[in-house]
């Protein structure tokens, strides 16, 4: 019985699935957890002169945005950590907020009409994010300005530290927040994401 | 709190095994539906799974249940007076269609022994527990269904 083995291995390759069946497959799987409210966060990734950014939605809008530096693996272990482990690959859900991503990169869009969900950024964090909205496209305003603007003129490194960590970039402007020096501050997507971000809302 | 992954990640690693397992107990036909019926309700289940969970074994617990739900179903069906074969069972790729085919033709246990054990890895003991008898039974079923397909399909000899 020396073949005892090859029944099993010419087995696995027979009963093998394409990548294309199990895509399909796939496919069904997030339609059907859409449709029974189990799909807590989907995501996908896109193209963008960033780089690749992976955006992410629950149920309630857009939750989080992250950039081609950030491990996206890391990424989606924390929204797993944080959120719920029902995240699953499903690009419906994102087809709106990547289209509009893609209109403002290639600046055919100003404003962002997508829901967002802000859970990932509790207490003055998110009061700082949710202030940043109000710096308009093409505009900058300095850490000092917003930090004015919460309430807290003496918090500005708590503004600092609210843009570092914001959850919902390019979405949620913290790249038109900038020193009062008139230096630009560092960006989460590095300096060179927030300086192609500032030249192209300043020559639309 | 234990870090658990995404159910991505989960769907990557083992959907494919899942698919074959659920190919060779049902047939092609059946197994697209039973893979996703069997994916859907691990991911309801799956926030309330331990996170050091064996997953492969607990996805192809419910794969088996599925699975059992769907010849219950086949047989609750009145069945089709013409049958079409050729369409019935379609070969599940181009490669290795005979042997395929010779696997849906073993009798159940055999068939649920040699899926559970040789594609899912399960030891002797889970298989038992889920086709039910001992684990020298479920032992005795897979070698027998081995076996069988060997008689089957002896023209795969020569590939190693």
């Amino acid at each position: 019985m020396s073949d005892t083995k090859h029944v099993p291995a010419d087995l696995v390759r027979a009963l093998d699935p394409t990548p294309d069946q199990l895509e399909v497959l796939h496919q069904r799987l997030t339609a059907a957890a859409q449709d029974d409210g189990l799909l807590d966060v989907a995501y996908r990734t896109m193209d963008s002169p960033l780089g690749t950014l992976l955006v992410a939605a629950t149920e309630l809008g857009v939750v989080r945005l992250a950039f081609a530096g950030e491990d996206h693996d890391a990424v989606l272990q924390t929204l797993a950590d944080r959120i719920s482990p029902r995240v699953l690959r499903a690009p419906a859900r994102l087809e709106v907020v990547v289209q509009q991503l893609d209109e403002y990169f290639h600046g055919r869009r100003r404003e962002f009409e997508v829901a967002l969900d802000w859970r990932l950024s509790a207490g003055f964090r998110g009061t700082v994010l949710h202030h940043l909205t109000e710096i308009g496209y093409g505009h900058t305003a300095s850490y000092a300005t917003v930090a004015r603007r919460t309430g807290n003129p003496k918090a500005v490194r708590a503004v600092g530290t609210a843009c570092a960590t914001n959850p919902l970039p390019v979405l949620v402007p913290c790249h038109r927040v900038v020193r009062s020096d008139g230096g630009m501050g560092g960006y989460l997507g590095g300096v060179d994401a927030k300086r192609t971000l500032l030249t192209l809302e300043a020559a639309a | 709190m234990t870090a658990k992954q995404p159910f991505e990640r989960v769907v990557a690693v083992h959907g494919g095994a899942v698919l074959r397992v659920c190919r060779a107990v049902l047939g092609a036909v059946e197994a697209d539906d039973a893979w996703s019926e069997t994916f859907l309700a691990a991911l309801q289940a799956y926030p309330d799974l331990p996170a050091d969970a064996n997953v492969e074994a607990w996805l192809v617990t419910i794969a088996h249940r599925k699975a059992l739900d769907a010849v219950r179903a086949a047989a609750r069906r009145p069945s089709p007076t013409e049958a079409l074969p050729e369409q019935a069972s379609p070969p599940v790729t181009e490669t290795e269609p005979q042997l395929a085919d010779a696997l849906t033709r073993l009798p159940p246990k055999q068939k649920q022994a040699v899926a559970y054990h040789y594609l899912a890895q399960l030891p002797y003991a889970d298989v038992a527990a889920l086709i039910g008898g001992s684990a020298d039974a479920a032992r005795r079923a897979a070698a027998d269904g081995i076996a069988s397909l060997r008689r089957t399909y002896p023209q795969q000899g020569p590939h190693r």
